[in-house]
């Protein structure tokens, strides 16, 4: 695949106003409700389940108003049981139905692991396509809202270490809809990690500054009905020829705004899923810069980061003229008082830029 | 200062020092066993509630033991499922079935013709005439013990044989463990392989099939042993919540590969105990039984049915053989066990009671014996005609990436591409046939 090739294909920035026609504007949250609105409207099949979804509308009200329009049948409470959940969905799966359960918080989700990392992952591969998990998982994750170390994880590379999984992250209440209709369609199974930081706002790592809300980004524009936006897509935030940074989720906007506050020419590539991963995105982009930045909210240690450091190095070598960088969380619980200590902010990432543009 | 127990805790009290109770079986190699202990009751004894019955009212059922077959081989009490002696010849017919292919079966590994084997001797009657209560679209989820499930539901036998040998006529195409089997078009769910996996998932299917007002129940099987595992509690939860049509069938073999019933709680309580709290209607059953074993499935099968909730059955059995190719029970059990289990052997049961009807003598018993032996060799040889595990005749290389997403990304296709390279340099002038 050559570079060029590989550059036309990636998608430029989302919803110009002419394409949305009448400037509609939601937050992330409202997005996650509409794509599920949407699907549940076209597919009789889809049902989703998780605790407090259903008349309560979910904690952070993600599925509001849909038990009400869908009936309990559709959108129902489960007990409190990851692996009940999971296992309930990948056996509604067999039947043939398209279940979306959401876990309410990722740092939640280890009980339903075995199921799955065992099961929803390998049922087409142990059966040989007799039996599939078309089940999408919608999780909230990621810090910067004084969650501790329970309410705040990103464990996304776990998930991506599993064969079989495909896992999402939106950073936009624009991609959010497309994506999760995406998802929803897809006959794998797909985690569908939701940045909470940002379901209000294109939160960009400065917690002292007031914080901004969605209608002011031009991602909000949401356009209404079904449209999908193809996973493995990466989505090119910002053209650049100083450096390539990688991020996704929340760390797209702290990315973006540090890069415009240091006046920094960079090309920002949010991945919008690590699996699968749009490879040639990332090769064009640092074939181009010759100097990569890796930002992800979550723990270092065999972090996704550390994967697509790997890929840049072993892809992209003869191109490079610094080293790969990454800048993540540290490699501690995510600690409650300290959480912009822990958070990899603007200071960190600033940093990180500095030494690979002084290379 | 009086001696005290070896124990750092309480040391300057006067507290008694704890202790831990770790649980020890009756016997072990070499030990004389007396069963006396096991009350396995009068066939006949238990009452039959109705179908609609609150769980709180059948409690005792969970304690007791439903026998049908009394030692007088005749049928007996409110459980009798008076079934036809036809449908009484072909259920034993299907345990002949199983137990001749188990026998072979084993044979073929140990003459390396494969990995790994599971028998089931012993525990026919808690798959077979169980699964035949039940419509034969009823979803089964099964654990790894219940291939007399897919013999009684006529899946080809050869389609077993070659799953087991990993051949290329594996319809699995050589992924799963020998035993994995998977037939949606018998209604059996790919069998996993971790455990208790499929408890909450058969709870899953029925919450789908009641969601979308199917009249198809499912129904599920797992050792006494797993019944540990969360899984278990999860699928137990969910199905008392949702009031969903399964059928949680619990097989205590007494045994988990060297860890006896004690290990999962057994002294202190029944398995089918684990319905009660839960609010599940819970019945104890004889798994030597035949008939027993189908009347407890079929009225937990009418239950389900009906919309009047789950049913958690403790068939109650004994693991005649290891727990497979892979351990020697007698490293860890003694051997009088089988031949003292006092409920006896299904097959001979089920064998002496439709004698005693009349039905049935021991000459069409060896012919029947016979043709089963007969009909697994020579399925048995035309599976081989597939490959054996380890001789070449497998399924062609690119399908190991295959069906790990229903499209092959860009990674996958890279590593497809290394494995076809890394084979040309080991076989450079080709791969031997």
């Amino acid at each position: 695949m050559s570079a060029p090739q590989a550059q036309a294909e990636i998608q430029t920035a989302p919803a110009s106003e002419a394409e949305a026609g009448a400037e509609r504007r939601l937050n992330m949250i409202e997005a996650i409700n509409e794509a599920l609105d949407v699907t549940m409207a076209r597919d009789p099949d889809i049902v989703i389940m998780g605790e407090d979804v259903g008349y309560f509308g979910g904690v952070f009200r993600a599925t509001a108003g849909l038990q009400e329009k869908y009936g309990k049948n559709r959108v129902f409470d489960t007990p409190i049981s990851e692996c009940g959940i999971i296992a309930a969905a990948v056996g509604m799966g067999a039947y043939g139905l398209r279940p979306v359960p959401e876990i309410q918080f990722a740092d939640y989700i280890y009980p339903g692991l075995d199921q799955l990392i065992s099961e929803a992952a390998r049922l087409r591969y142990r059966s040989a396509g007799e039996y599939t998990a078309p089940l999408t998982v919608r999780t909230p994750f990621g810090g910067g809202i004084f969650g501790g170390q329970t309410h705040s994880q990103s464990p996304e590379a776990i998930f991506a270490h599993v064969s079989g999984l495909k896992t999402v992250i939106p950073s936009t209440p624009y991609d959010a809809k497309g994506l999760l209709i995406a998802a929803i369609e897809d006959n794998d199974p797909v985690i569908f990690f939701e940045p909470k930081r940002i379901y209000n706002g294109p939160f960009n790592g400065y917690y002292d500054k007031p914080a901004q809300p969605w209608k002011k980004h031009d991602a909000s524009i949401v356009p209404e009905g079904h449209y999908t936006i193809p996973l493995g897509k990466a989505r090119m935030v910002t053209e650049g020829e100083a450096l390539t940074v990688i991020a996704y989720g929340t760390m797209v906007h702290v990315a973006e705004e540090v890069c415009r506050q240091k006046g920094v020419d960079a090309e920002i590539i949010d991945l919008r899923s690590i699996v699968p991963l749009d490879i040639e995105a990332i090769e064009a982009s640092v074939e181009k810069t010759g100097r990569c930045l890796i930002v992800h909210e979550a723990t270092r240690t065999a972090g996704f980061g550390a994967e697509l450091s790997a890929l840049v190095t072993e892809r992209c070598f003869y191109h490079l003229e610094a080293p790969v960088l990454r800048v993540t969380g540290f490699d501690t619980p995510y600690p409650h008082s300290l959480e912009w200590a822990y958070f990899p902010g603007p200071v960190r990432i600033g940093e990180a830029i500095d030494k690979i543009l002084s290379e | 200062m009086a001696d005290r127990p070896d124990s750092a805790a309480g040391q300057g009290s006067n507290k008694p020092s704890l202790s831990l109770h770790v649980p020890e079986p009756h016997y072990r190699p070499g030990d004389a066993v007396d069963f006396s202990h096991v009350d396995s009751g009068e066939a006949g004894r238990e009452p039959r509630p109705d179908e609609a019955c609150d769980p709180a009212e059948m409690r005792d059922l969970a304690y007791g033991l439903i026998r049908v077959l009394g030692d007088d081989d005749r049928a007996h009490g409110a459980w009798d499922p008076k079934l036809d002696a036809d449908t009484l010849r072909t259920m034993l017919k299907n345990m002949a079935v199983t137990r001749a292919f188990d026998e072979r079966m084993f044979r073929g590994q140990r003459q390396g013709k494969t990995s790994f084997y599971m028998k089931c001797t012993g525990e026919e009657a808690t798959s077979i005439s169980a699964s035949m209560a039940l419509a034969s679209d009823d979803m089964v989820f099964p654990s790894y013990r219940q291939q007399g499930i897919l013999l009684s539901r006529g899946y080809p036998m050869i389609e077993m044989i070659n799953q087991i040998y990993s051949n290329r006529g594996d319809k699995l195409k050589g992924r799963q463990l020998p035993i994995m089997y998977s037939s949606r078009e018998h209604s059996f769910f790919t069998i996993s392989g971790n455990l208790a996996t499929q408890t909450p998932q058969a709870v899953g299917w029925a919450m789908a099939s009641a969601i979308k007002g199917d009249s198809r129940i499912a129904a599920t099987w797992v050792g006494e042993g797993s019944t540990a595992e969360g899984d278990f509690h999860a699928a137990c939860t969910f199905a008392a919540v949702y009031n969903a049509p399964v059928i949680l069938n619990v097989v205590n073999n007494q045994w988990a590969i060297s860890s006896f019933s004690g290990f999962a709680g057994g002294e202190r309580t029944t398995f089918a105990a684990r319905g009660l709290g839960h609010g599940i209607a819970a019945l104890r059953v004889d798994g030597n039984d035949a008939l027993a074993c189908y009347a407890a499935e079929r009225w937990a099968a009418n239950r389900a049915r009906a919309n009047a909730g789950p049913t958690l059955i403790e068939f109650f059995t004994y693991r005649a053989e290891g727990h497979s190719t892979s351990d020697d029970p007698s490293g860890y059990r003694s051997a009088q066990e089988r031949e003292e289990w006092p409920l006896g052997d299904p097959v001979m049961r089920l064998k002496r009671h439709l004698i005693a009807l009349g039905e049935w003598d021991e000459e069409r018993q060896e012919a029947m014996d016979r043709e089963a032996a007969e009909m697994v060799r020579a399925t048995t040889k035309e599976a081989e005609a597939n490959g054996i595990l380890g001789h070449g005749l497998h399924h062609p290389f690119r399908t190991m990436f295959e069906d790990v997403f229903e499209e092959l990304p860009w990674h996958l296709r890279e590593q497809a591409e290394q494995a076809v390279k890394e084979r040309e340099i080991k076989f450079p002038e080709g791969v031997p046939k």
